[in-house]
């Protein structure tokens, strides 16, 4: 227990520190491991919720490129582009992950809503690509099979 | 203290291309060293980037994206010449921003 006492401790102090740079989008008081309300969740549904996305549909619109099989997991390379009119954001979240929100990309005016990065995998997972939209949220998912954890990195 | 970003900018057709790569740990907190110590999460939370002081992207991350992040993304409005400004801030509370011009 002493590690997790340890670990909140340090928690709370990055919490504090980047409250004071940036107050509003961290709150400073919390103890969780993010103080960030959707990034410490564990379970898709309560991610979808903290998202304002409980109600997502799925679709067909969204081309989200992901590899079948990933041989290394602390490095499995995403694409995702929107073609649902009026996409203001693009979360990814996986599924097995110890944390599901992976990152949330917003789009002002002007901006494509496409995004391309590299993510952890820590076991075989399903992928949600969860766009949010003026008409409400829209999602699709994609299994990846990893052959090697995503922890060591 | 943290090394610079790569950060490739080109204007093709109306849209600018933008790559980066980062350099950063990303410790998600849950990894334990060769001592069985946890080592302590580290990562970054929160990437903008802004072309003539107008915000062109805004992401929030999380402890799994991966160590030394890649971030590629498409904006229009902007010229050749123009100044592309990225800037990361991490749960330590550490940031770094870096500028290119747009080729």
């Amino acid at each position: 227990m002493h590690t997790r006492r340890s670990f909140l401790q340090l928690a709370a102090g990055a919490g504090l520190s980047a409250g004071m740079l940036a107050p509003g989008w961290l709150p400073r008081a919390a103890l969780a491991a993010d103080s960030r309300p959707v990034f410490d969740t564990t379970a898709i549904a309560d991610a979808l919720a903290a998202l304002g996305a409980k109600d997502a549909k799925p679709s067909t619109e969204i081309a989200f490129k992901a590899p079948d099989i990933a041989e290394n997991g602390a490095v499995v390379p995403l694409e995702i582009e929107s073609k649902l009119p009026n996409t203001r954001a693009i979360a990814i979240l996986v599924e097995k992950n110890p944390h599901v929100m992976t990152a949330q990309f917003k789009f002002p005016d002007g901006t494509d809503p496409y995004v391309s990065t590299r993510v952890k995998v820590a076991e075989s997972s399903v992928i949600h690509a969860v766009v949010t939209t003026d008409a409400g949220a829209f999602y699709t998912t994609k299994t990846v099979k990893v052959t090697l954890g995503g922890c060591g990195g | 203290m943290s090394d610079p970003m790569r950060i490739r900018a080109v204007l093709t057709g109306d849209k600018v291309d933008v790559k980066i790569l980062m350099g950063h740990v990303m410790e998600t907190g849950q990894r334990k060293d060769a001592d069985g110590n946890v080592v302590p999460a580290h990562y970054i939370v929160k990437v903008t980037a802004s072309c003539n002081g107008r915000e062109v992207l805004d992401a929030d991350w999380g402890p799994s994206v991966s160590k030394n992040p890649y971030l590629a993304f498409r904006f229009k409005g902007a010229a050749k010449g123009d100044k592309l400004k990225v800037t990361w801030t991490d749960t330590a509370g550490e940031s770094r921003s870096d500028e290119v011009a747009i080729a």
